[in-house]
Parts: structure tokens; sequence; C-alpha cells
């Protein structure tokens, strides 16, 4: 078999049916109509144009993640740390805004402030698992998911101690702030936010020209591939893994930073929402190419906001988005497995 | 707290790490073969969930712990298959195989979710079970734990003092080497990741069939497990003996944080439960510290007598992974 455009496009739809096919039977063990679940997933996330912008609200800080995750992966590292850094950004943000929300100082420059020390918040969380990896010899693997738990532990703590609501604290998290310090709606709709999701539009497309267009993203993409070789041609290694884990964190700073200013307006336990390893998926199926990034994290953002509904239509566990969303990637990857064995057959 | 107690908690604690050791020495027999099986976290609660479910169905905790074994296997065929035959990155699809059981578990276990089921009961061993303080402590187990004490002895055997277990090494250390003493490298990685799959799927059934009866879904607490598994891997060096220590060590620290819970009332109960997490950074860091550069260039500039000690302390600390891990091996 030959390497063309059009054997990929075939393996990858065949991949993506798999992925529908699998997901089918696992319906029927659950004693479930797939063409039912597969309705109401497109109607819950096409619906109407309230769970359009839900669909996007979510985008957001999934987008934030995977455009931080695929400079990381372009130098060779797994941050799986990820969700750490989302929720310290998370945590620096209420801080601030815990801070300043009774300064009397104009709104715009509170929520400004907050984004910046949500933002500082990720990429200190991030430096942290850096600093292990490069001096500390922990794999950034292992060394991010304890400063995943660590990240997770605190977060609860400020909720049931320090910062708890007035009387009883509670799971549903600190009080929320006041409607003056919430990231500006936009009109017509009940959650979207249009600055941010400028910010999430931006930032993928920073990250797609500073990638394929600097020195800088051809500096660490030669570390990736081959960080001996780029030592010896003096690129030097642990410089330019620091900067890449830098980059991340303060993308997942800002994706936390957004959880609080913009969906939630206020802390809660898993403040997170799990979008750091989705990130992760995201970057994997589409193969750490930040051209595809956008709309295959807009698809399984629809494909989380569509499955709320339904535990309450179908009696079923919302937790079906993410078996879709891993039997795809699992797939698409068997399939590039497959694909590369039949050329390699095949010369 | 009284001795009798003490004594009882002690016991707890034992029970408790059984199944994290089950699945610890699975995925150290793997990962001595050169399969990092990074899937562990969902698999553990996929198979805690499907054992659970066929015991329930068929009223049979033997098949349910078979049911936990089978999983454990084809989870880890799977991620042989990806890596070994189709070359992809052993890493990414562990990860996507642990996001995706968990969510699996998840989803296909709703219907079973706080149902009461079969569960395995203590079996004192005659005699044994009367000895003052160590009766309590060893002989009035369960047979799982019982049969994890067995585990951690025959998996040290099996590696290091017979005939397969240097070949297993071998794949995992050298495997252009162990090819060329007539190993089939690919297939012996094959069938050492399927075994310590099967170990390490125990795990699930322990949890649910004994130690947290039934399925809860998300609070069910298991979620987390497996990524602590893979890093007491790693503490444990790669050897049965000292990996037990680990899964000991982080049992004892879950029940600390349980027993400190009253004494502290504005430390929340979820915060405590993570202590060993950071304990468990600290413990890598030390033991991987030894084996960086610049450790080495600034004891050099130490005085003799103290670079020495510290060497020898870094140098019993220091864990090395073995060399082909994560690694494809292609003959040329």
């Amino acid at each position: 078999m030959r390497d063309t455009r059009a054997n990929r496009l075939l393996f990858q739809i065949g991949a993506v049916l798999f992925a529908l096919l699998v997901t089918v039977l696992v319906l029927f063990l659950a004693g479930a109509q797939p063409f039912a679940a597969y309705k109401y997933i497109v109607l819950g996330a096409l619906g109407s144009w309230d769970v359009v912008t839900n669909v996007l609200v979510s985008w957001v800080p999934l987008l934030l993640a995977t455009s931080g995750l695929l400079v990381t992966f372009t130098v060779g590292l797994w941050n799986i740390g990820i969700e750490g850094q989302i929720t310290l950004g998370a945590v620096f943000t209420t801080w601030a805004m815990r801070l300043l929300q009774d300064s009397g100082w104009n709104p715009t420059l509170i929520l400004v402030l907050a984004l910046l020390a949500g933002i500082l918040g990720g990429t200190l969380w991030a430096l942290l698992a850096g600093v292990l990896r490069t001096f500390g010899g922990v794999n950034e693997i292992f060394g991010g998911l304890g400063l995943n738990f660590v990240a997770t532990a605190l977060n609860i703590w400020l909720i049931f101690g320090p910062w708890k609501r007035p009387g009883v604290a509670s799971m549903s998290g600190t009080l929320p702030f006041d409607r003056a310090l919430w990231m500006p709606i936009a009109a017509g709709s009940s959650r979207l936010t249009p600055a941010t999701l400028v910010m999430a539009v931006v930032g993928i497309i920073a990250v797609y020209a500073m990638i394929e267009g600097t020195y800088f993203g051809l500096r660490l993409k030669a570390v990736g591939k081959n960080p001996k070789a780029a030592y010896i041609l003096g690129i030097p290694t642990w410089q330019n893994m620091m900067a890449s884990f830098a980059i991340c964190g303060v993308f997942a700073g800002l994706a936390g930073a957004v959880q609080v200013t913009a969906v939630y307006h206020r802390l809660i336990p898993s403040i997170s929402s799990g979008y750091g390893y989705l990130g992760l998926m995201v970057a994997l199926l589409v193969g750490y190419r930040a051209s595809l990034a956008a709309p295959v994290a807009l698809f399984f953002a629809a494909l989380n906001v569509g499955s709320i509904q339904l535990p309450i239509i179908l009696k079923l566990d919302s937790s079906l988005a993410g078996v879709l969303q891993g039997t795809l990637v699992l797939f698409v990857m068997l399939g590039n497995g497959i694909r590369a064995r039949l050329i390699k057959k095949g010369t | 707290m009284n001795d009798a107690a003490l004594i009882t908690s002690i016991a707890g604690v034992l029970a408790a790490a059984a199944p994290v050791l089950f699945a610890v020495i699975g995925e150290t027999i793997s990962e001595r073969a050169g399969v990092l099986n990074l899937s562990m976290n969902g698999m553990i609660l996929l198979s805690a969930m499907g054992s659970f479910a066929v015991a329930l169905a068929t009223d049979s905790v033997v098949l349910g712990f078979l049911a936990g074994a089978a999983i454990g296997a084809f989870i880890a065929f799977v991620v042989a298959f990806a890596s070994l035959t189709l070359r992809q990155s052993q890493v990414a699809v562990g990860f996507v195989l642990a996001q995706l059981c968990r969510d699996l578990s998840y989803f296909l276990g709703n219907p079973i979710m706080g149902k009461v089921g079969p569960r395995i009961s203590q079996v004192p061993i005659p005699v044994l079970e009367r000895i003052p303080v160590l009766g309590t402590i060893f002989f009035r187990q369960d047979a799982m734990t019982y049969l994890s004490f067995v585990l951690i002895v025959l998996a040290w055997f099996f590696i290091f003092k017979t005939r397969p277990g240097l070949v297993l090494r071998g794949v995992g250390e050298r495997p252009a080497a162990a090819y060329i003493r007539g190993a089939n490298v690919n297939r012996q990685r094959y069938v050492y990741a399927v075994i310590g799959g099967a170990i390490a799927g125990l795990a699930g059934p322990i949890y649910s069939l004994s130690i947290k009866a039934g399925w809860k879904g998300t609070i069910s607490g298991l979620d987390g497990i497996g990524w602590i598994v893979l890093s007491i891997t790693i503490f444990g060096g790669w050897k049965p003996f000292r990996a037990a220590f680990g899964a000991y060590l982080f049992a004892f620290l879950q029940w600390l944080g349980l027993v400190l819970q009253p004494s502290l009332p504005s430390v929340p109960s979820q915060v405590l439960q993570v202590a060993p997490f950071p304990l468990m950074i600290l413990t890598l860091l030390f033991v991987n510290i030894g084996n960086a550069e610049w450790v080495d260039r600034s004891l050099a500039r130490l005085p003799e007598n103290v670079r020495r000690d510290i060497a020898k302390v870094l140098r019993a600390l220091n864990a090395t992974p073995p060399a082909g891990l994560g690694t494809p091996f292609e003959k040329e």
C-alpha cells in the first residue's frame, strides 16, 4: 500500500465508523437504544441557541488547554499535570478577586488582574513540574499526576477552610462573586462571554504561528524529535523544556481563570472539570497538529454538552461522552498503526 | 488507642494494601519485560465494576475474580498490540485506555450502582489464628490477602531466581542481547504484559468483592488508585519486596489520614485522603535525584567523607528503570 492522502482519509473514516460501532455495542450492553442516545446527544448540543452557546462556553477552556498541550507535546513532554495547572489558575484568580472585590476599583481592571493572577498560578505550577523533571529526574507524567492531587487537595481545603461560605462550607463552592465582577455576557445568551472566546481563538492561532512559523518553534521541534542531536547542534534542552512548560502553564492558568470569572463565578471543588485530560485526548486525536485542534475540540465540547441531559431523559450515565471520545481516539490510533504497517509492507 | 484496636488496625492496613500489591506486582512484571501499562487507573475501575457485575449475575465470587483478571489481561493485550505490533506510543495508548476504561466503568456500572452482592469473607487459619498479636494481624484475613503475601515472594523468586525470570529481565533490559540469545523478544513482552495485566486486574475484584464491596460509581473512591500504583512501581525500583514496602506504606498513610481526622477538625477529609500523594512525589524525587547530573557535579565539590556518605544514601534510594522500558524492539 502506498502513502496517499486518499487512503489516510479512508482509514480515518474507518476509525470513526469503528468507534461508532463499538459505542453502539456498549449501548446495547447497557440495555439502551443507541439511536435514541445519539439523537439526544445531537439535540442536546445543537437543539437550541442556548445549548449551542453552552457548547461554545465549554469549548473555550478545552481549546485553551489543548493549545498549551500542543506546545509541550512539540518538545516531547507529556504534561499530564495540566489538570493541576488549571486548578491553580482558578485558585489564584479567586484569590485575586477576593482581595480586590471590595476595593472599589474598576471591575474591568479587577477582571484583568484576576486573569493575570490565574496565568501566574498556572505557570508556577507548570514550572514546578518542569523543575521536578529537569533537575529532579522525576518523569513529568508522575510528577504531574502527584501535583494534580496536591492541587485538588489545596482547592478543597480553601473551599472548606479559609474561603468557606458564611455559615456552612459545602461542595457547591465559595460564595459567588458580585454580578459586576462577572465576565460580560453576550446579549441574547445566558452564559456566552465574547471576551473569553476571543482569548481562545487568538491563543490557538498564536500557538500555530509559533510552532510553524518561528525559530523558537523550530527549536522546540528539534528538541522534541531528538533531544541529544539538538543538544549537540547547540540547542539547549532543559531551557526549551522549561519554556514550553511555562507556556502551557499560561494557557492552563488562563483556562482556570476563565472557569472562575466566566463560567462558575466562584471556586468549586471540580473547577478544572477534566478539561486538562480531555485536552490531552484532543491533542492525541489531532496528532499534535495545531491546525485541527479547534474543530476537534469543538466536537468534543459538543459531545460533553450533548450528553448532559442523558441521565434525565434516558437514565443513562453522561460518561457516554467520554466513552465516545475514548473509543474515537483509540481507533484512530490503531488505524494509524495498521496503515503504517501496510505501507511498510508495500514498499 | 488501646492495643487491641491497634492490632486490628494493622490487620486492616495489610488487607487494604492487598489490591495495591496485586496491581503493583502486575505492573512490575509488565515493566520488567519493557511494557509500560499506563492504563492502570481505568483498568482497576473497569475490573472492579465488571467483576462485581459478573459476581452479582452469577452469584459466584470465583467467576467475579476470573472476570477481573480477564479484563486486566484484555486491556494489557490492547496496550501490547497497539505498542508492540502497531508501533504506537505506549504512553499515549495507555493514557487513552485509562480514560476510556474509567468512563466505560461509570457508564456500564450505572444500573448496578449501590446494589448488594456477594463478597468474600475472612478465613481464619486454624491454630495459627490463636497466636497472640500475630494471629490477629496475619491469620484472620481473607483469601486474597493471604495470596498477596505469597505473591510478593513468588514474584521475587520468579524474577530473580528462575531461568524464565532471567529472560524476562533480559527482554526489558537488553532486548537486542536477549534476541541474540534466542529469546523471541516481542512474544515474551506480549506474554508478560498480559500476565501482569491479569494479576493487576485482580485488584478490581479485591475492592468490589471485599474491602469496598459493591459498586458506587464516581463515589467508589477508587479513582486515582491506579496512578498511585504506577508511582509505587517506580518507588519499588521494579523489585517485589521494595514494591511491597511501598504498597504497605501507602495503605498505612491512608489509614493514618483517617485516624488523624478527628483530631484535625479544620482539615476536610478529602485533604487527608490525598496526603500520600505529595509524599509519593517526594519519594520519587529521592529515588530519581541520584540519576541527575548536577547532583554528581555538586557532590564532587564536597569534602571526601561527606560526599561518600551522601552518595551511599542516594545509591540506596536510587532506582533505575529497565533500559528498554517503553521503547519498541526492532530486529535489524
